[in-house]
């Protein structure tokens, strides 16, 4: 979601590319033999190298988490209005770093690139990666920046899910975890959804059974539809009522199959412009990722044994009107940090957006974030 | 929730901080913007947790450097396991909630000992006024009868009354008037009450 050039930015950023020739072994089962990693960073890392902290990114999003290119009008960071000098995750304060996961479509190695061993783009041979092979290779990229331990791992949706995920996977690495719009795992009904939207765009003939790159061509209508199916989870009833109501496009009914009502055209308008920019094997990919990540289920089913291991303090914080990742799954979370007495502190924002709410600019949700990277500030002046 | 208005003064801090062994795990429930609880970790070195439900209280304690989880008392304690504390403090909210009985029950099961204060609604100016005809207001009783969040204000009488029906023992009493304590009659004399209790 675009929201704007604020006041005060980091400014114009250059990525930066990080490669790794270490064979790298998958949740899976597959080995990445070598690969590519897309990086930010904004802000200077201290002398102790202690103020660093890790924006992991949600479904579209990417390393540009902050700041613009260089003329490339409208190229404003994802997470532009909590990132910067003088901002809730404040960059004058903390050195962030924003990665492009394994994966992805946005320079990190994925389905796009180039497969060493066939000289053609993986395409359909890419693997199958998790949140916990993304923690893997962001770990390397933190050993790579001299990283041992983050003053914060921080993400919504699922950029929370590696967050939390870094906390029992790496308890030594983290000094604080903020976990934003998460769930422990999907429910039936949220891989219902992601099921819906990888049939769309298998279905696309165009889809080629994912080796398109090749016959250039992309599956663009399955991905517009996806990026519909998305759209309305991330959404509250309440917001779509209040952004568009019944209201029509041209003032009255034509009788067709055009679109009508502005929720209709608003959705059009979405699913096309992502449709041009996001790549459909990396949109499987990362919808199969959601549906695995449950960490209870190596531990018999107890989150609370699944999290064990953590050493973090945590701020947990869920928004009302999120059915996609409800309070209640946050909630969950919390009852397990606090049956393995972490330090956490959990928020419930009353805000209408829905599951959108964690990118928004809501005061009394930055106005929680400030604070917490406040503290966590002062603790680290200590 | 900050039933009582004006918030904490320092002499309750130190009658509850008084009763609380130093290093216990406490929980404070409407816990407002964590001043209690920031005061025992540095008087007592006590770790825990509060619980609020006000935004403005969550964000309070995130500033002081308190963990709190923001949550409706009414809804229960069903987040904290049993027997995961060593007090649970209900500080001046005890008289505003819905169901005074099942938040006693759900303290003395999460923890071993509670610890609730109260304004005395038998403190003899609350009585007076009741006599003259109008509803307390007071420095501990700040609301008007049409504002007010406090449902079910009860007296030091009324509360071991309830203890003693309720399977709840009182292990230690104090009973406050302007931050000193009361001893003689002090149904009558007592402003504040301060009750540290477990399962009979």
């Amino acid at each position: 979601m675009d929201t704007g050039i604020a006041s005060k930015s980091v400014g114009t950023v250059t990525p930066q590319t990080a490669s790794f020739a270490e064979p790298l072994s998958l949740r899976s089962g597959a080995v990445m033999d070598a690969y590519d990693l897309v990086y930010e960073t904004y802000g200077k890392l201290n002398a102790e190298r202690s103020n660093a902290v890790l924006v992991c990114h949600a479904l579209n999003a990417s390393h540009h988490v902050a700041g613009q290119y260089a003329g490339v009008p409208g190229s404003t960071g994802w997470w532009d209005n909590m990132i910067g000098p003088g901002k809730p995750l404040d960059t004058d304060r903390f050195f962030v770093i924003g990665v492009n996961n394994l994966g992805g479509c946005h320079g990190s190695t994925g389905p796009a690139s180039v497969n060493p061993k066939t000289g053609r783009p993986w395409g359909a041979d890419f693997p199958v990666v998790t949140v916990e092979d993304w923690v893997a290779t962001q770990a390397r990229l933190a050993d790579r920046l001299g990283i041992s331990r983050f003053a914060a791992v921080m993400g919504g949706s699922l950029g929370a899910m590696q967050a939390l995920a870094w906390t029992y996977l790496h308890p030594e690495r983290v000094r604080h975890a903020l976990v934003i719009a998460c769930a422990p795992n999907l429910s039936a009904q949220n891989i219902a959804f992601n099921e819906v939207a990888r049939q769309a765009i298998v279905t696309d003939p165009d889809f080629l059974g994912g080796h398109y790159y090749e016959r250039d061509t992309r599956p663009t209508r399955g991905l517009r539809v996806a990026r519909m199916i998305g759209h309305i989870t991330y959404l509250s009833d309440d917001e779509m009522a209040s952004k568009f109501g019944r209201q029509l496009k041209n003032g009255k009914l034509n009788y067709t199959f055009e679109p009508e009502f502005e929720i209709e055209s608003y959705l059009r308008h979405q699913g096309g412009k992502f449709s041009e920019y996001f790549d459909a094997n990396t949109y499987l990919r990362i919808t199969k990722a959601l549906d695995y990540f449950d960490p209870a289920r190596d531990h018999g089913g107890s989150l609370a044994k699944a999290l064990a291991p953590a050493k973090a303090n945590f701020l947990v914080v869920s928004f009302t009107t999120d059915w996609r990742f409800s309070p209640q799954r946050s909630r969950e979370i919390v009852k397990a940090l606090l049956d393995n007495r972490c330090g956490v502190s959990y928020a419930e924002i009353n805000a209408p957006h829905g599951h959108d709410a964690f990118l928004l600019d809501d005061s009394r949700y930055h106005g929680l974030v400030t604070a917490y990277f406040e503290r966590i500030y002062r603790e680290n002046a200590r | 929730m900050s039933p009582n208005g004006n918030g904490f003064k320092r002499a309750d801090f130190d009658a509850i901080a008084a009763s609380i062994r130093p290093g216990a795990r406490v929980l404070d429930l409407g816990c407002g913007d964590g001043v209690l609880l920031k005061y025992l970790k540095g008087a007592r070195g006590v770790t825990g947790y509060g619980v609020e439900i006000d935004d403005a209280g969550v964000l309070g304690c995130v500033t002081n450097g308190v963990d709190v989880i923001q949550s409706d008392l009414e809804r229960g304690l069903s987040d904290f396991e049993s027997g995961s504390f060593d007090y649970v403090v209900l500080s001046q909210t005890l008289q505003a909630m819905m169901d005074g009985e099942r938040i006693i029950n759900d303290m003395l099961r999460v923890a071993r000992e509670g610890i609730v204060t109260f304004p005395n609604f038998g403190y003899w100016m609350n009585r007076l006024q009741v006599l003259g005809g109008r509803m307390p207001v007071s420095d501990n009783l700040p609301f008007e009868w049409h504002n007010t969040p406090n449902v079910h204000l009860c007296t030091i009488t009324d509360f071991e009354v309830f203890c003693a029906r309720h399977g709840v023992k009182i292990l230690e009493r104090k009973v406050l008037t302007g931050g000193r304590a009361v001893t003689v009659l002090p149904n009558l004399l007592g402003s504040l009450a301060v009750y540290r209790f477990q399962r009979a």
